[in-house]
């Protein structure tokens, strides 16, 4: 009775450890954005936390005016710093993107920013058509460092006021994850705001939407296509510490891991891909676990019989 | 450019980072980043 007890309860644990895995990406993401977004009262009062951690970044696209951020967004901070009067670059910000960069590449996006949450959550409404890509994929996937280089970093240098000031430009005529972390509900908890609305909010109300409707049936569309952030980690991601390896021994190229992949990469080929979210779906998928990260270690046979493995890194 | 050389990249890119952000807390570039961050950001929030 004892023995059967004790293999009911080690089965229950075992299903439960292999439920979490499955969704430990999920809970990451949701408990980072619970952790970065924790400030309650401010949703409450229609304000926004005024503590002194909001002097320091978080690594994801997370507004500062949304109520309930405690840190600031980096692609904000950055453009917060170069439009002030006292400087024209920003070493405190593009430290903290090398940083994070160096160490985790577009890790960042697929577990630890709020705006990717929201769109994986989009994705997983039902829909009669998803595609893998939108039609000129490979043209609009540049995008995201046309407006890296031209919201961020050009406009809000080049066009300034009468006193040497600029305006962020991707802030104030982009960025979808503002409107609904910040200007949504802004708006509604706060009468004063509502008053002030026009045809600008109107305008980021339609990137909005349209990036909501289109996440449901493409896979990360901001991410792929518009957001600077992403542009600036995918840049680490061939060199950074945390990459994918493929074993090149195990791998028989069957494309399961570019079925699986959401974002289509042919992972097999190019493991390091700069539209790589490290979302770890690949990997889950290789029937021959032949791809691993630089945290793990392969456990294909191959490794025991030769003694090392052929990488593609 | 061989494995151990590529290796070498991040730890350099991540030395570099701390570099950057100990000036940018020098030039009090996280004041900028306070003041900005403790004010609704009419812009941010697409109001103008």
């Amino acid at each position: 009775m004892f023995s059967v007890r004790r293999s009911i309860f080690a089965w229950s644990v075992s299903v439960l450890v292999k439920k979490m895995k499955r969704h430990l990406r999920l809970m990451v993401q949701v408990c980072f954005t619970a952790l970065t977004n924790g400030y309650a009262a401010g949703f409450a009062k229609g304000t926004i936390y005024k503590g002194s951690t909001k002097m320091y970044c978080v690594p994801g696209l997370n507004c500062y005016s949304c109520p309930g951020a405690l840190g600031s967004c980096p692609i904000g901070s950055f453009q917060a710093v170069v439009t002030s009067r006292d400087h024209i670059f920003s070493f405190y910000v593009v430290g903290f993107l090398l940083l994070f960069g160096a160490i985790l590449g577009r890790f960042v996006c697929g577990w630890l920013c709020p705006f990717g949450l929201v769109q994986d959550l989009l994705h997983k409404i039902p829909f009669s058509k998803k595609w893998k890509k939108l039609p000129g994929d490979r043209v609009l996937r540049w995008l995201k460092y046309v407006v890296l280089m031209g919201f961020v970093v050009i406009l809000p240098l080049v066009v300034v006021d009468i006193v040497g000031q600029g305006q962020p430009w991707f802030c104030k005529y982009i960025c979808p994850s503002g409107t609904l972390f910040g200007g949504i509900p802004l708006i509604v908890s706060n009468p004063l705001l509502r008053s002030a609305l026009s045809w600008l909010f109107a305008w980021k109300m339609l990137i909005l939407v349209a990036l909501v409707l289109l996440s449901v049936v493409v896979y990360r569309p901001f991410c792929r296509y518009l957001c600077p952030l992403g542009a600036v980690y995918s840049v680490f991601n061939p060199i950074a510490l945390y990459r994918y390896r493929v074993n090149e021994a195990a791998c028989t190229q069957c494309k399961t891991c570019q079925t699986a992949c959401p974002m289509d990469i042919p992972v097999y080929q190019t493991p390091n891909s700069a539209e790589c979210i490290r979302c770890g779906k690949c990997k889950a998928a290789c029937p021959h676990q032949a791809i691993v990260s630089t945290l793990e270690k392969s456990k294909t046979p191959c490794q025991e019989k030769c003694g090392g493995m052929s990488l593609k890194k | 450019m061989n494995e151990s050389q590529k290796k070498w990249i991040p730890i350099f890119l991540i030395v570099l980072g701390i570099c950057f952000v100990v000036i940018g807390v020098w030039q009090q570039e996280t004041a900028d980043v306070f003041r900005k961050a403790v004010n609704i950001c009419m812009e941010c929030i697409g109001l103008g």
